[in-house]
């Protein structure tokens, strides 16, 4: 076994969550590391305005 | 035109029209009555906050405003009669915004009203702004809220002006600066800007010749009102903004109002036209006596100052206003660093110290604000929901995001997105 799967094994992963912050803080609460990431879809994922901001932005 | 023209024209449009509001050069030069100064208020016209609204969806507090600025003029002789000629149509409403000006809260600018003139010595361009006040502009027309407006009219302006006058205008851009360095944001917390202000106005009045019991008057006045300077970043943001608007292709921002019953706001690509929607409510602190069931929807032309890049931009800088208006330091730290990415520059002149005295977030940019999901955020008084009463508390507020999104769909209408 290498030294980072026991690593991993023996301290636990560390979880990186994107966007619904409610997962980050369910897992805060069961003691394991987490690093939250603040992103919501681009324009609220509106098709419509997505395809608007590809030619403008 | 191919996708990558029109973004190539957008950027050139958004930089240069930053680049016209960095130039800006605001000057106090006058104070005085707004029926001699505004272009186009006209006798039996009050000039309001916010987009057009009429008397059928104005808000209570609006509404209220309106009675006291009828009642200041001698329209009516009592508040039953002032209601009774607003709702027959005998006075005229129009926007600040389309006479180049600004009011806070109600933003109620009837024609004896001395107003605050700021020109803009880059461009001459001239802006005015209302005194402000907590009693009438929040709705209140009792005898003794308009008394405050009776002394502003008869001994404080005339007196101010005297002074001002006498030094030849009153350069803003350094208060303003030097404000951002002692903690101000200069929406509603405009504390050392204001004493600052104070101190350039003492000598030029006793020079002047003021009266002594005027003097007095005054001095207490402009000493001990700590939101007196608003009305100056108000009048400062506006004069500052205008040059800006009508730039073919630009998606800067250039006006953020709330009448109350709607948010509205400009672009400068897009001209004169108003993007609304629903006024939002104001997540805040209360006077005593006061919950948010009182409360009314967000109101009033301040939001020019976050327009212009200060207020709840630069709110990390201030975080003596958390007191007042509610968060924490960290809060206003992410709020500050959140505008910095819907926005399309940083003011060469206004700078925050607590960001390593790196420049305020400069130019709100429909296109971001759309992409990021993050709208501006302004940091507000509250007025109660009803007529009649002063003001009730301060918060928090985003811009709704309906206004972004529509601008933008006018947007790639205009400039022909596919």
């Amino acid at each position: 076994m290498n030294d980072r799967l026991k690593d991993l094994l023996q301290k636990g992963p560390v979880a990186i969550n994107i966007g619904v912050l409610d997962f980050a803080e369910s897992l805060k609460n069961q003691d394991s590391e987490v690093i939250h990431l603040n992103w919501t879809p681009p324009a609220g994922g509106d098709p419509e305005l997505i395809a608007l901001l590809d030619q403008l932005l | 035109m191919a996708t990558e023209d029109l973004k190539q024209k957008i950027e050139t449009a958004n930089a240069e029209t930053v680049k016209q509001i960095n130039a800006g050069d605001p000057v106090l030069v006058d104070i005085a009555p707004a029926g001699e100064v505004i272009p186009g208020l006209q006798d039996r016209m009050i000039l309001h906050s916010g987009p057009p609204v009429d008397w059928q969806n104005m808000c209570g507090a609006q509404r209220g405003a309106m009675i006291g600025a009828v009642l200041f003029e001698n329209w009516a002789a009592n508040a039953d009669e002032a209601q009774k000629l607003l709702e027959a149509g005998k006075v005229r409403f129009e926007p600040n915004h389309h006479h180049q000006a600004v009011g806070p809260m109600a933003g109620t600018i009837s024609p004896s009203m001395p107003v605050w003139i700021v020109e803009n010595r880059a461009f001459k361009n001239r802006a005015f702004c209302r005194q402000v006040e907590g009693r009438q502009q929040f709705g209140d027309f009792s005898d003794s809220a308009l008394d405050g407006l009776r002394q502003w009219r008869n001994i404080w302006a005339p007196s101010l002006r005297k002074g001002l006058l006498q030094m030849g205008g009153l350069e803003l851009k350094p208060i303003i600066a030097k404000a951002l360095m002692m903690g101000d944001e200069l929406h509603n917390r405009p504390v050392a800007a204001s004493s600052l202000f104070a101190n350039a106005m003492v000598c030029s009045m006793i020079e002047a010749g003021v009266g002594r019991e005027d003097l007095l008057s005054t001095l207490y006045y402009i000493t001990k009102h700590e939101l007196l300077f608003l009305a100056l970043s108000m009048a400062a943001g506006k004069a500052s903004v205008d040059p800006a608007a009508g730039i073919e292709y630009s998606t800067v921002v250039t006006a953020m109002a709330r009448n109350g019953t709607e948010f509205g706001i400009r672009v400068s690509g897009l001209g004169e036209e108003w993007f609304t929607a629903q006024s939002p409510r104001v997540n805040g602190l209360y006077f005593p006596g006061y919950t948010e069931k009182d409360a009314g929807a967000d109101m009033g032309d301040s939001a020019i100052t976050e327009t212009a890049g200060w207020g709840g931009m630069v709110l990390a800088g201030a975080t003596g206003i958390l007191g007042f208006v509610g968060g924490t330091p960290e809060e206003a730290m992410t709020y500050s660093k959140e505008m910095r990415q819907i926005t399309v520059a940083m003011s060469t002149n206004y700078r925050m110290p607590v960001f390593g005295f790196q420049g305020a977030p400069l130019g709100i940019d429909i296109r971001k604000v759309v992409q990021t999901g993050i709208t501006p955020i302004i940091d507000t008084a509250i007025a109660h929901k009803n007529p009649g009463y002063s003001i009730i508390g301060a918060g928090l507020v985003r811009a709704p995001m309906d206004c972004f999104k529509k601008a933008l769909i006018r947007f790639g209408q205009k400039y022909g997105a596919k």
